[in-house]
């Protein structure tokens, strides 16, 4: 890395003070999460508050998976968030390649509709989607976290992917035309392939999203096996107010995965990001 | 199938010239048909889940609902709106909505600039510190704010341990969840402690995009760091700015999780709503549909004309 202004000596002093009691703010209340999850339950109320467990135990974990069912949620979510995301991707690089690449009438007017789904906050949706849903048997199944997911998700992505698509040059594609392939075989042996990176920026911030989302799921899911993490977590905690170990032994797991994929691919996260804001 | 070779010459010929013509034609309807092709499950999906929801939403917004039932629904007219403007717990819950907004934007405006101006200079670590400040961002709600209630719980929580025995702030422990107006305390520090990251990568990103040569220039005249701030920085950072304070007040007026858990539903006395809380109450625990398809309108009308007006106010100001 170039640094055009060498700082003087205080000052960088300064500047990683400032970052590492900021790193301490933002730090210590997962620390904090952490640590509890290894107590047992006599230490959770424990005064002074301990940020380091007095003889930790894996006891709460054993305890998260085995009998409250969050083994089954952690399923649950694992599904639900992978069935969403491939099915995301697939449907926003189709819609995507249709408004980068087609011509048909009325082609700027639907992006425009799908556009105005991106200035809808989803919670004002809940009431009639779960009407609609209701009416479609989506209720109190995995599939109807699904389709409402893929749909919350749609036009943001396609957004982002039709961007992409359109930096990929036409050459290849005419080429394959030519010689006699129609737009779907452009679509999958040439669009898809190329736009890999922008396929990764739609997967990671649609997984997220799938294992995050908490009202949809909440107002949708009565039955207790078919529960996600967040809703599963939740209520646990609604019903057992004083068992602080349990529900944060249940969230460090739930964490986990989101830590993983955002550690690996930090830096398609990033273009993601800064592609949606900078346009 | 006729077998070729009986046919005419001249036959064969004519049915080659309009088989091609219909070739082309349907090729033609075939590429203009796959453009719809394409568009067909994603929209299929939008109108049901998104499109037609609008509409069904503003319907049901005019009726007694009958969840059971619908065709035994009652017409209100505007009513159940007539009814949210003076109801006084949807007032507290706008009161309570707009002034989460109106503390936790600027502030996680003001800590994201100041944490992107530090990550900007160069440094070891950038990359650490820069996932660091991120990790609230993508962790689920409910997991932060569970930690926050734990955080802020009165008897053996470590925010009164610390107000108490180690800065003797307070003589006693403070009942943060107990109280409706201190309970907006830990869901307001939340709401900017979850965001700032966002706003701060975002940030840095249209910081590192400004060319060096500006501040070099700058610095050559003799501008300092606060001069080169507010006369190179910000005006550049605008079109950015404007972004993030659309998208956080909408988000802030969207506050839901953290409320409705914290809170455990708007306790004590409903004093405690955002109105989207308010709406989930109304409508799944009160089985009041109409009345919570009246509230949720009222707040997707209310944060469409703030956004307008947002936009209009703070781009005309861009060309300076």
């Amino acid at each position: 890395m170039t640094s055009p202004r060498r700082r003087p000596l205080l000052g960088r002093l300064v500047v990683y003070g400032l970052l590492l009691s900021g790193l301490v703010l933002v730090g210590t209340p997962f620390a904090y999460m952490v640590s509890t999850s290894l107590k047992s339950q006599r230490y959770t109320f424990e005064y002074p508050p301990q940020l380091w467990p007095r003889e930790p135990t894996l006891a709460n974990y054993l305890a998260a998976l085995g009998k409250d069912l969050f083994g089954l949620y952690f399923l649950n979510s694992a599904v639900v968030a992978l069935a969403t995301t491939a099915t995301t991707v697939l449907i926003a690089a189709m819609l995507a390649y249709a408004f980068s690449r087609l011509q048909f009438p009325g082609r700027d007017a639907l992006f425009y509709v799908l556009l105005l789904g991106m200035m809808i906050p989803p919670v004002m949706l809940i009431i009639p989607q779960f009407i609609i849903a209701k009416q479609l048997r989506l209720l109190n199944s995995l599939g109807g976290l699904v389709a409402v997911y893929v749909t919350m998700n749609l036009p943001m992505q396609t957004f982002l992917l039709r961007g992409f698509f359109d930096g990929i040059p036409r050459d290849l594609e005419d080429a394959v035309l030519i010689d006699g392939g129609n737009r779907w075989t452009v679509f999958w042996k040439v669009i898809l392939p190329l736009a890999r990176p922008g396929l990764a920026v739609v997967a990671i911030f649609t997984f997220l999203y799938s294992w995050d989302e908490f009202p949809w799921a909440h107002v949708s899911i009565k039955e207790a096996t078919l529960r996600t993490l967040p809703v599963g977590i939740a209520l646990f905690q609604n019903q057992h107010l004083t068992e602080w170990g349990q529900v944060f032994a249940a969230s460090t797991l739930a964490m986990l995965p989101v830590v993983i994929l955002y550690v690996v691919l930090q830096r398609h996260f990033i273009k993601g990001l800064t592609a949606g804001a900078l346009r | 199938m006729p077998s070729p070779w009986i046919l005419p010459q001249a036959t064969t010929r004519m049915i080659d010239g309009t088989l091609a013509q219909r070739l082309a034609l349907g090729r033609k309807i075939w590429t203009l048909r796959s453009g719809y092709a394409f568009l067909l499950p994603g929209f299929l999906l939008f109108f049901l889940f998104v499109l037609l929801p609008m509409v069904y939403s503003l319907r049901i917004s005019f009726f007694d609902w009958n969840p059971v039932l619908p065709e035994r629904s009652i017409f209100l007219g505007l009513s159940n709106y007539a009814r949210a403007i003076q109801d006084p717990i949807f007032q507290r819950a706008v009161i309570n909505t707009l002034s989460y907004a109106a503390i936790t934007v600027p502030a996680q405006i003001a800590i994201g600039l100041f944490v992107a101006l530090l990550l900007d200079q160069p440094l070891r670590g950038q990359t650490f510190f820069r996932g660091a400040y991120y990790l609230p961002v993508i962790t689920s709600w409910v997991i932060v704010t569970l930690i926050f209630e734990y955080l802020f719980n009165s008897q053996a929580g470590l925010i009164n341990f610390l107000l108490k025995d180690v800065l003797g702030l307070v003589q006693r422990p403070i009942a943060w969840l107990a109280d409706p107006i201190l309970t907006m305390v830990p869901i307001n520090l939340l709401g900017i402690w979850k965001g700032v990251g966002w706003s701060a990568i975002i940030l840095l990103a249209s910081l590192q995009a400004i060319p060096r040569e500006f501040y070099e220039a700058a610095a050559v005249d003799g501008a300092g760091f606060w001069t080169s701030l507010r006369h190179i920085t910000l005006p550049l950072l605008r079109p950015t700015l404007v972004f993030l304070i659309v998208v956080l007040v909408i988000g802030g007026l969207n506050v839901y999780i953290s409320v409705l858990l914290m809170t455990d539903g708007g306790n004590p006395l409903d004093l405690t709503h955002s109105i989207l809380t308010l709406m989930y109450e109304v409508t799944f625990t009160r089985l009041d549909f109409g009345y919570g398809a009246a509230i949720s309108y009222l707040l997707t009308v209310f944060v469409f004309v703030i956004s307008i007006f947002q936009i209009r106010m703070l781009q005309r100001r861009v060309e300076i």
